[in-house]
């Protein structure tokens, strides 16, 4: 099944072949339909720990992690940096040879600085997950969005996608123009010009600054989360302002094609990016699906990066 | 329907290259024929006539930078008392700078200042807004709902934005609206310590100096930001000869750049600050005589688009004062078109060029639908007699304040009469 899929760690995207993505996105359809059922447990991981690392707070990425793994059977630990030795002055990679040396199976890492989860890697011999670096991937948010379409819309081929919002600060819309572009989607990505990174424009996806521009005619409008807390020098003026341009609301959505589906990473910022009649519409609002597919598309990377760890039993 | 006839004119309009006797008609506030065979064979019937005996009948001047006192000082000016001193100068339309007491950075003012206007001033009042809150240098101005509110560009006015970063922001955002960013060029720390141009005139008189580079390093700056941004960029004055090098350059890279002069600064230079005359005493300051006439030069090639008046008003609180102390800043718009005019009658530069710089161009570059004689544009003109020669008596003013540094100047030019929508705002009696 996952016989394509046969890397150490999964730390992003863009190296990935649209065939490793697909075995993923397989594997992780499986696990969707094991989650429904009354007992999910599978002992896949069973004698495996599993470390979360999380150098930034976050709620649902830490959660749904620690979820998948207990759900394979693994030891799970989270580690957060507000109770690290981080804050005594160790550098990261000390942090990551003392983790190394209790010998666990895989490191799921979070870091806000951009290529940390890489350095990290680098250094360890059990398997590493990027949760999110900085603004660089967030590769298993993308293999959700991308689960939640295909079980949604049975394809991704030939979709229109518009990611929309902050897409300077955002990993996840990173990921998701290279999984989703992979995979034969169109993709466009919306956003004030301040919050468009420069060469935005070689990603392969198609540039909109005027979001009524953007929405039209598209399958799946992706939102994106205002990411104040990086925001230093006037990026934009004001949140109302934001809204009234580039927030999705009824009017804005009846540009896209009808009965378009809208997706957020979350956490929300409503009233900011997104109307909450919007993101409370059941027909339309699929935000509450990811966070399911997000355990499942968990399930599948865990699963997938244990059948390489080294002293792992083949079944292939 | 309203019907009035201007026959026996010398007919100027810049944006048709016309300069020829002939008439114009207006029908309803509107202009709906003009020509120089209009009118040969047959009088118009049922139109009100005004003889223009042979003087220029020319599209309204369009002032890009005005600043006024309300709201919150309208013991300086109220948009009626700019109205009327706006009329008496020939000029029909002007951009509001955003410098009162609230500042206009917030779209409620914006609407604020169109009404009272439209019921209270007698020409058309265009509101710039802050192109950041409060005109701090800070947080950027909601470019976006201000705009939508009717704010026709965006500026600090007589501020510069110190931060690179914030100013890169601002002009990115703006060019994400397509909007208008007017700016002033003068590096703040510098000209922190100077109260006038910077050189041998300054130093015997004991005064700091503000020198040109200030201006340079600022024009320097913004047009890479330009370069990197895209935004429409527009200089609200030039003063030096180095800052226009630079804009020349901008422009023949064909970046998005335009700028304007203010007409103190072709007519005088640092030396008419003479015995600490603060009513000379504006921002960027009085230049030397070699900026000055790079400045006329700068007319002439094209390089500069717009003569501005930079009319701001000063009570005499702020002005009665040491030089140091003095506020910037000097009343214009009753000498713009006579200032101006200079250039054609001492300049040597036509009059129809002169004319372009004050009604086609500024009028292009708020995107108006004015500054021209053509069929269907608003009927915003004005009548004046180029050669009559005047002594400047700011007593006759209609502005509030009486700040002008050409008080007692010999000028040539005198406004017959304004209209605005067809209708007479101003009449010389």
């Amino acid at each position: 099944m996952t016989g394509l899929f046969a890397r150490q760690h999964l730390l992003a995207i863009a190296p990935l072949t649209r065939h490793e993505i697909e075995s993923l996105l397989d594997l992780g359809a499986e696990y969707v339909d094991l989650n429904r059922q009354i007992s999910k447990k599978r002992d896949t991981l069973r004698g495996r720990t599993l470390i979360n690392l999380f150098f930034e707070p976050s709620t649902r990425t830490q959660s749904s992690f620690e979820l998948a793994g207990k759900r394979l059977g693994a030891d799970t630990m989270n580690m957060s940096v507000n109770q690290s030795s981080l804050k005594k002055g160790e550098t990261l990679i000390d942090t990551a040879t003392t983790l190394n040396a209790m010998r666990p199976d895989i490191i799921v890492i979070r870091h806000q600085d951009s290529g940390a989860v890489a350095l990290l890697a680098d250094k360890v011999s059990c398997s590493v997950v990027n949760a999110g670096d900085g603004a660089h991937e967030h590769p298993t948010q993308a293999l959700l969005d991308a689960l939640t379409i295909r079980r949604r819309l049975g394809r991704i081929e030939g979709l229109t996608v518009a990611i929309c919002g902050d897409v300077m600060h955002s990993r996840v819309a990173r990921s998701n123009v290279h999984l989703l572009t992979k995979l034969g989607a169109r993709v466009r990505l919306v956003a004030p010009r301040t919050l468009m990174p420069a060469g935005a424009a070689t990603w392969g996806a198609e540039i909109f600054t005027d979001m009524r521009e953007g929405l039209k005619g598209a399958d799946i409008v992706m939102m994106l989360r205002l990411q104040m807390e990086r925001m230093t020098g006037s990026f934009l003026p004001s949140q109302r302002e934001y809204f009234h341009f580039y927030g999705l609301d009824r009017e804005k959505l009846a540009l896209a094609k009808p009965g378009a589906l809208v997706m957020h990473p979350g956490p929300m910022n409503r009233g900011v990016e997104i109307d909450s009649a919007i993101a409370d519409d059941i027909d339309r609002s699929i935000i509450n699906e990811q966070v399911e597919m997000g355990v499942a598309a968990r399930m599948a990377v865990l699963d997938a990066l244990s059948r390489q760890l080294p002293n792992a039993e083949r079944k292939i | 329907m309203k019907r009035t006839a201007f026959l026996n004119a010398r007919l100027i309009d810049p944006a048709a290259n016309l300069d020829a006797a002939g008439a114009l008609l207006v029908e309803d506030g509107k202009i709906a024929d003009a020509g120089p065979r209009l009118f040969n064979d047959a009088k118009p019937a049922s139109a009100d006539i005004v003889d223009c005996g042979g003087q220029v009948l020319a599209p309204g001047l369009i002032d890009l930078r005005v600043f006024t006192g309300e709201p919150g000082a309208e013991h300086r000016e109220t948009l009626a008392s700019a109205g009327e001193s706006a009329a008496a100068g020939g000029i029909t339309s002007f951009a509001m700078m955003p410098v009162t007491d609230p500042v206009i950075d917030d779209a409620a003012l914006v609407d604020f200042i169109k009404r009272r206007a439209a019921a209270n001033a007698k020409v058309n009042v265009y509101p710039a807004a802050a192109l950041t809150q409060g005109l701090k240098g800070g947080q950027m101005a909601e470019i976006g709902l201000l705009q939508e509110a009717g704010a026709i560009a965006f500026t600090d006015a007589d501020r510069t934005i110190a931060s690179t970063l914030i100013m890169r922001r601002c002009l990115t955002y703006a060019a994400n609206f397509d909007a208008l960013v007017i700016a002033h060029a003068e590096d703040p720390h510098l000209a922190a310590v100077g109260h006038m141009n910077e050189g041998a005139f300054a130093a015997r008189m004991g005064v700091g100096g503000i020198p040109a580079a200030a201006e340079a390093i600022i024009v320097e700056r913004d047009l890479r930001l330009v370069e990197l941004t895209g935004a429409r960029y527009h200089l609200g004055q030039v003063s030096t000869a180095a800052a226009l090098e630079i804009v020349a350059k901008a422009k023949a890279r064909g970046l998005p750049v335009t700028c304007a002069v203010s007409a103190h600064h072709l007519v005088l230079n640092e030396q008419d600050i003479g015995e600490y005359k603060t009513f000379a005493k504006v921002s960027p300051p009085l230049r030397s005589e070699d900026d000055r006439k790079a400045m006329v030069e700068g007319v002439r090639s094209g390089i500069i688009d717009a003569i501005v008046s930079s009319h701001d008003p000063q009570a005499p609180e702020t002005k009665r004062l040491p030089f140091a102390q003095a506020a910037y800043g000097a009343v214009g718009l009753e000498t713009l078109l006579p200032a101006a005019l200079s250039l054609h009658h001492d300049g040597g530069i036509s009059l129809i060029d002169v004319l372009r710089r004050l009604t086609i161009q500024p009028a292009k570059l708020l995107r108006l639908d004015a500054g021209r004689l053509a069929k269907g544009a608003p009927a915003d003109l004005v009548l004046f007699d180029p050669g009559s020669p005047r002594k400047i008596d700011p007593a006759e003013f209609r502005s509030r304040c009486k700040n002008s540094p050409f008080k007692g100047r010999l000028m040539q030019g005198r406004v017959l009469r304004t209209v605005v929508g067809g209708q007479t705002v101003f009449s010389a009696t």
